[in-house]
C-alpha cells in the first residue's frame, strides 16, 4: 500500500526477565493521528524508542515506503523521517528557540542562524504555531518549549512524528491548541503517533487507536467506532468501575491553617507569595495548577522542609483543639509534638522512598528510630511490610525486593500504604497517580477516601482536573507561588479551573 | 534471499540482564582471571623470553614460599583490608573520602610521638600503649572531620580537600622526622629499639599475628554496624538520597560529621598497628599507598566489609608476588605491575558481563531470509 507511512511487524524487545514487547504489530498510515494507548509499561514508549533508534528491537521487522529498514540509532531515524518529541524535553536552556531548532544539524560552510529563523518562521506560520525564535529557552512557559521541539523535528523534515504524553504539562486551553496543530500537520500528510493514557483526548483528536497491553497489540479501532469503556477495557483487559465514590464531608472542622506564607529559592525567586487556605478534617482539599507553580514547596513548607520567610502554620489538635505552630519545625519535632503528618511527596524514589533498599528497610525510614538500643528492629517493619503487600495487592517476588525494581504503581502502593499506616489526621499527596494505570489509580483514589472518611484532612495535588474534579471537595487553584481562585468541586468546569490556572503567571507567560 | 536488502542487523547489541545464576557470576570471573593468566604469558614470553609458568611460580613463591612469608601476606591483608574497612563507611554515604593516606599517617604520627617522647619514662608499656591507641584515633578522627565540617557547613567538595589534606600530613611528618631523627639524618629508625616501649607484643610467638586478630575483630564489628545499627541505616539512606534523608528528619550535617569521624578512627586505628605492631617507626611512606588503593578495595567488594577480606588477600597476593618475580627472575619490576594491571582490568572488566549480555546476530536467522 502506498498510503502506509510506517509498518512494524512482530517486534520484540526484553529488559531481562521482563517482556517489553512481545510480538507488536502497528501499521500508521499517512495523514492520520494514530493513537497509541496502554497503561504503564504496557510497552508504548519502548515500541517508540524503537522506531526512534535508541533501543534496538530484538525481533520483528520495520518497514517504510514499504521497504524494510534498520534503525540502530537516531540517525537512523531521522534519515527516515522519524521526529520524536520526548516526555521530557531536550533542550539547551541558554540558547534561543532557533538555536536549538537547528543544533547538531551538519551543513556544510558557515552557519545562517538568519535564514534558519526564516524558515522557523514559515514552518510556524504553516501549521499554526505561536513561536519567537529568538526567545532563549529559560524563558518559555513549558507549551512554549514544547513548540520547539515539535518545530525542531518538523525543521529535519520529519515525516512521521511521535509524541510521548503530550498534553501530561499542559493545560486544558493549551492542549486545544495542540491539538489544533496536529490537525494541521495531519492535512499536510504527515502522519503521527501520539502517545497517551488519557481518554477523552484519544477521542477528540485521534483517527484510529491502537491498544498495547502487557506489551502485546490487542488490537486497533476507528475512534469513530470506539467508546470509553470499550477503549477502558482493551486496555485493562477487564471491565472496570470508573466511579469515584464522592461522599459529603465528614464533620468538617479546620485542622490545619496556612496563613499569608511566603518563601524562596535558593536563587532568591519567591516561589510562594502569601499562601492562606485552611484544611479541614474528613474532607479533600484539591490543589490545582501547571506543574511548577509552587505546589511542591508549599506541600514541602507543611512537612518542615522549607524555610519560611513569612506567614504561619497552625495545626489544630482533633483531641483537645490545641494550637501549634508548625513553622520553622523539623519533621522529626512536628513528629515530637504528636501531629501525626503524612506526606507522599512526587518525587517518590528520591525523596518518599529509598530505590535501592527493600520493601522492609523502605517501611523503617518512618520508624526506625523507634526501640531502645543502637540496633535496628526488623520485625515490626516487616510485617508492615507484609500486611501492606498484601492488604494493597502490591506485585512484588516478596518483601526483600528492592523498591527501584517494582513497577510505578507498585512503588507508589508501597508509599501510599507506608503513609497512611501511620493513622495520619493529615495527609498530602502530590501526584500521587502520575504515571498509574487506571486499576493502580482508583485504588489510590479509594485510599484516600477511606482517610477523608476516617476524619483525616486530606490534600491531594493532582494534575487531572478531571480526577481533582470528581474526586476533591473544595479546589484552590495556585498559579506562580500565589493562590489565584478557591472553587467547590461539585460546581465547576475545567475551564473555570484552567482560566484560573494561567491567570496571574502574567510575568512567566 | 533478497538481493535489495542493504540493511544488516547490527552484529551485536547489548541488552542489560536482570538477574544472573550465581554458577554464572563466579564462572564469569574464573574465566576473566584465566584470560588475564593468558595474556599475562604472552605479555611475559614477548617483552622477557622467560618461561610464563616460572614466573607464576616465582609469583606462588614469594606468598606461600615460607611461613613467614605466609605471615607476611596475612600481615599485609590485613593492614590493606583495615584502611579499606576505614573508608567504606563514607563511601557508603557517597562521601568520597580518599584521604585515607593522611589519616592513617596522622594516627601512625601520633603513636611514634608518644613512643618518642614516652619511651624514656617510667611509664608502663601497658599504659603506653593505650596512650598511643588513644592519641592515634584522635589524630587520625581530626584528620578526617576537618573536611567534614567544611562540607557540612559549606559545601566544599569533599574529594580535593581529602586529598589535598594527605599531602599536608606527609609534610607534617618530615618535620618532625627532621626534628626527631638523630645526627639530623633524616631517617628514624626504630624507636626504642632496645627497650621495646611502644611495641605491641607477640602472641604465639609470632610477630605480626596481633595486628590480624585486630583486623578480624574490626572487620566484623564494622559488619554490623553498618548492617544492623540504626546509624549503618541512617548513612545508607544519606548515601541513596539526601532529599529521602530530610524528608524523614535526619539530620545530614550530623550523619555526615558522625559517619566522617567514624572513618578516620579507623584510619587512626590502622596508623597505630603500622607504628605499634609493624614497623615501630615513622617516614612518610609509612602508609605505602595504601590509602589509595583502599579506595578501589572498598569499590571491589561493593563496600561490603566480608568480601573485602577476599579482594585485600588478592592485591595483597598480587603485590607481594610481583616483588618476589622480579628478584627471582632479575625482571625490570614493572613487569610485575603490569601483570598486577592485566589481572585487575579483567576482574573489573567482567563486571560487565554480569550486568550485560551481549546477543549475536544469529547466522540461523539470516540464512532464512
Amino acid at each position: 500500500m502506498d498510503n502506509v507511512a510506517i509498518e512494524l511487524r512482530g517486534i520484540c524487545k526484553t529488559f531481562g526477565s521482563i517482556k517489553a514487547n512481545n510480538n507488536v504489530n502497528l501499521i500508521l498510515y499517512k495523514g492520520e493521528i494514530l493513537s497509541l494507548l496502554g497503561e504503564n509499561g504496557s510497552g508504548k514508549t519502548t515500541l517508540m524508542n524503537m522506531i526512534s533508534g535508541i533501543y534496538y528491537p530484538d525481533e520483528g521487522h520495520i518497514f517504510i515506503d514499504g521497504k524494510e529498514v534498520v534503525i540502530s540509532s537516531p540517525k537512523d531515524a531521522y534519515k527516515y523521517k522519524i521526529g520524536m518529541i520526548h516526555q521530557h524535553f531536550k533542550l539547551v536552556d541558554v540558547f534561543t528557540a532557533a538555536e536549538n531548532i537547528v543544533l547538531g544539524l551538519e551543513e556544510q560552510g558557515r552557519f545562517d542562524i538568519k535564514a534558519a529563523a526564516r524558515k522557523v518562521k514559515e514552518l510556524c506560520d504553516r501549521y499554526g504555531f505561536v513561536l519567537d525564535p529568538n526567545k532563549k529557552i529559560y524563558e518559555m512557559s513549558v507549551s512554549e518549549k514544547q513548540t520547539v521541539e515539535i518545530v525542531k523535528v518538523l525543521y529535519r523534515g520529519a515525516d512521521i512524528l511521535v509524541l510521548d504524553e503530550p498534553t501530561a504539562v499542559l493545560t486544558p486551553q493549551e492542549t486545544r491548541k495542540l491539538f489544533d496543530v496536529l490537525r494541521k500537520m495531519k492535512e499536510d500528510n504527515k502522519a503521527i503517533i501520539i502517545i497517551t493514557h488519557k481518554l477523552h483526548e484519544v477521542l477528540a483528536v485521534s483517527d484510529r487507536v491502537t491498544v498495547l497491553r502487557k506489551g502485546e497489540t490487542i488490537g486497533s479501532v476507528a475512534t469513530s467506532e470506539a467508546t470509553v469503556s470499550m477503549l477502558t477495557e482493551m486496555m485493562v483487559g477487564a471491565k472496570v468501575e470508573l466511579n469515584i465514590d464522592r461522599t459529603e464531608p465528614v464533620n468538617p472542622v479546620p485542622r490545619l491553617i496556612v496563613e499569608d506564607i511566603s518563601c524562596v529559592n535558593r536563587e532568591n525567586v519567591r516561589v510562594l507569595n502569601d499562601i492562606s487556605f485552611v484544611a479541614n478534617s474528613g474532607e479533600i482539599l484539591g490543589i490545582a495548577g501547571i506543574a511548577g507553580s509552587g505546589q511542591r514547596e508549599l506541600l514541602e513548607s507543611i512537612a518542615g522542609l522549607q524555610h519560611l520567610t513569612e506567614g504561619n502554620i497552625t495545626y489544630i489538635d482533633p483531641e483537645n483543639g490545641e494550637k501549634k505552630n508548625l513553622r520553622d519545625m523539623t519533621p522529626v519535632q512536628i513528629r515530637d509534638l504528636g501531629v501525626r503528618l503524612s506526606f507522599v511527596p512526587e518525587d517518590r524514589l528520591g525523596m518518599g522512598l529509598v530505590g535501592n533498599m527493600d520493601i522492609s528497610d523502605n517501611m523503617m525510614l518512618r520508624s526506625y528510630t523507634k526501640g531502645r538500643g543502637v540496633f535496628l528492629h526488623k520485625k515490626e517493619p516487616a510485617t508492615l511490610a507484609e500486611r501492606i503487600v498484601k492488604q494493597l495487592e502490591v506485585v512484588t517476588p516478596g518483601i526483600d525486593t528492592p523498591v527501584r525494581r517494582l513497577s510505578g504503581g507498585n512503588v507508589q502502593k508501597v508509599l501510599v500504604g507506608r503513609e497512611i499506616s501511620s493513622a495520619p489526621t493529615v495527609l498530602m499527596a502530590a501526584y500521587p497517580v502520575r504515571g498509574l494505570d487506571i486499576n493502580s489509580s482508583y485504588l489510590i483514589y479509594n485510599l484516600l477516601n477511606e482517610q477523608k472518611q476516617n476524619g483525616t484532612a486530606v490534600i491531594f495535588v493532582g494534575e487531572d482536573l478531571d480526577v481533582l474534579i470528581d474526586l476533591c471537595d473544595r479546589i484552590i487553584v495556585i498559579g506562580g507561588g500565589q493562590i489565584t481562585g478557591e472553587v467547590d468541586a461539585r460546581n465547576t468546569t475545567k475551564e473555570e479551573i484552567g482560566y484560573l490556572m494561567t491567570k496571574s503567571n502574567g510575568g512567566e507567560q | 534471499m533478497k538481493k535489495e536488502r542493504k540493511t544488516r542487523e547490527p552484529l551485536v547489541h547489548i541488552t542489560k540482564r536482570a538477574t544472573i545464576p550465581l554458577w554464572k557470576a563466579i564462572l564469569v570471573r574464573v574465566v576473566a582471571i584465566l584470560i588475564a593468566l593468558v595474556i599475562s604469558a604472552v605479555v611475559v614470553v614477548v617483552f622477557t623470553h622467560k618461561n610464563p609458568v616460572e614466573v607464576l611460580r616465582a609469583m606462588f613463591n614469594g606468598n606461600f614460599g615460607s611461613a613467614r612469608k605466609v605471615l607476611f601476606l596475612l600481615q599485609r591483608t590485613a593492614m590493606l583490608l583495615c584502611i579499606s574497612l576505614a573508608v567504606t563507611p563514607a563511601f557508603r554515604m557517597k562521601f568520597w573520602n580518599i584521604g585515607a593516606e593522611g589519616q592513617v599517617l596522622m594516627g601512625a604520627l601520633a603513636a611514634a610521638a608518644c613512643m618518642f617522647y614516652f619511651g624514656k619514662t617510667k611509664m608502663p608499656n601497658w599504659l603506653l600503649l593505650i596512650l598511643m591507641f588513644a592519641a592515634s584515633l584522635i589524630f587520625g578522627m581530626l584528620w578526617a572531620i576537618i573536611p567534614a565540617i567544611f562540607k557540612a557547613a559549606w559545601n566544599t567538595n569533599e574529594t580535593l580537600f581529602t586529598l589535598m589534606m594527605n599531602y599536608v600530613a606527609m609534610q607534617i611528618i618530615q618535620i618532625c622526622v627532621s626534628i626527631w631523627a638523630p645526627n639530623g639524618s633524616g631517617v628514624m629508625g626504630h624507636i626504642n629499639p632496645t627497650t621495646y616501649k611502644g611495641w605491641l607484643p607477640d602472641v604465639f610467638g609470632q610477630k605480626y599475628l596481633i595486628n590480624i586478630i585486630f583486623v578480624t575483630i574490626l572487620t566484623g564489628i564494622l559488619f554490623v554496624y553498618l548492617t544492623f545499627s540504626k546509624h549503618g541505616y541512617e548513612i545508607s539512606v544519606v548515601g541513596e538520597s539526601e532529599n529521602t534523608a530530610r524528608y524523614i528528619g535526619i539530620n545530614v550535617k550530623k550523619v555526615i560529621l558522625r559517619t566522617m569521624a567514624v572513618s578516620g578512627l579507623i584510619c587512626g586505628f590502622a596508623g597505630f598497628l603500622l607504628v605499634a605492631g609493624e614497623n615501630h617507626t615513622i617516614t612518610k611512606d609509612l602508609a605505602g599507598g595504601m590509602g589509595f588503593t583502599a579506595i578501589m578495595v572498598s569499590w571491589l567488594a561493593k563496600f561490603n566489609p566480608l568480601i573485602m577480606m577476599g579482594v585485600s588477600f588478592l592485591l595483597s597476593f598480587l603485590h607481594l608476588g610481583g616483588v618476589q618475580v622480579a628478584q627471582d627472575c632479575r625482571l625490570n619490576e614493572s613487569i610485575p605491575e603490569i601483570i598486577t594491571g592485566i589481572i585487575l582490568f579483567f576482574i573489573i572488566g567482567c563486571e560487565f558481563f554480569t550486568r550485560y549480555k551481549l546477543n549475536f546476530r544469529s547466522a540461523g536467522k539470516e540464512e532464512a531470509k
